[in-house]
């Protein structure tokens, strides 16, 4: 038990951070405007949490210009996968421990 | 209460995951109405032909051909015009918006198959293989539903393999194509719509 908690990540113990890390899962790639729209978050909320995951070098930042108009890309890195990928298992491991602890009570 | 919020986590990221690779307004409703505006269509098709007393699989003139045509073009419009309309509505319902990256993904994967199949049906009409073409409609409607599939409801898949199956077994049948067409694209539309419809529209309707 003690074990699958050390695997449940900080990083990832918040709503916009765990939201970022599931969109970078399935997209390539999403940029700024993208993620802020499906997040239904401000733009500062976006840009420290991206920070923090960058930090962390779980999300990459990729920086261009689209029409003249600068672009912010965000990828999951390997790391990040691994990481994120590592979180879901614990968190599904977690429940399922409780469910059948629940079970064994009724 | 720990366990409370990791549920809500997971949902969280699921919803997240769906909501950013997948077009999830898409109407079944839309599916009902193509199936119908299909079946019309058929049997439009079907009148002209035995008016001039011809069977599907016979060499047709220009002027059948483009009444055929015609018809075919119309059911396409009324189709694909119910189903914009319908899907913009469900959108606005759920606050969503119509034209984003994953609609983008969705009309692009769908329409690459399907826009060369109109194109090899219209081929086949050059070389007057015409009993080939309704057969060739399903297969590559079906290809199109399997591929756009990945990016909007899973369902759809179903859809696209039954249709392909139909139009590989209606090549045997030359003569008959306008009645796999009209099950392909009349009775699988219907049947996939009324099925999409209860369980993803009502609920949230």
């Amino acid at each position: 038990m003690k074990n699958i908690i050390s695997n449940i990540n900080k990083a990832f113990d918040h709503r916009v951070r765990l939201g970022i890390m599931s969109v970078l899962m399935v997209n390539e790639f999403a940029d700024f405007k993208t993620l802020k729209e499906l997040l239904g978050a401000t733009d500062g909320n976006i840009a420290s949490h991206t920070k923090a995951l960058e930090k962390k070098k779980y999300i990459k930042v990729e920086k261009s210009f689209i029409d003249r108009k600068p672009n912010t890309r965000y990828l999951a890195t390997e790391t990040g996968r691994k990481a994120f990928q590592a979180h879901l298992d614990a968190l599904e491991k977690l429940l399922s421990t409780d469910v059948n602890i629940n079970k064994k009570e009724t | 209460m720990e366990n409370e919020k990791y549920l809500r986590d997971i949902s969280e990221i699921k919803q997240m995951m769906d909501r950013s690779s997948r077009f999830i307004s898409l109407s079944g409703l839309a599916g009902v109405f193509a199936g119908c505006y299909a079946l019309i269509g058929a049997v439009i098709a079907r009148n002209i032909l035995s008016e001039h007393d011809l069977d599907y699989n016979s060499s047709l003139n220009p002027e059948i051909t483009t009444e055929l045509f015609l018809v075919a073009i119309a059911v396409l419009v009324l189709a694909l015009g119910t189903a914009i309309y319908l899907t913009t509505q469900k959108a606005k319902r759920n606050d969503q918006k119509i034209w984003d990256s994953t609609t983008k993904r969705l009309v692009i994967n769908f329409f690459a198959p399907l826009f060369s199949g109109g194109i090899f049906c219209l081929v086949l009409l050059q070389y007057g293989l015409a009993g080939l073409i309704a057969p060739s409609m399903l297969i590559f409607y079906g290809l199109a539903l399997i591929h756009g599939s990945k990016y909007t409801f899973g369902d759809l898949k179903s859809l696209g393999y039954s249709n392909l199956i139909l139009g590989l077994i209606a090549t045997q049948f030359p003569g008959y194509g306008i009645y796999f067409w009209a099950v392909g694209f009349g009775v699988f539309h219907i049947i996939y719509g009324v099925w999409m419809y209860n369980k993803y529209d009502r609920k949230s309707a």
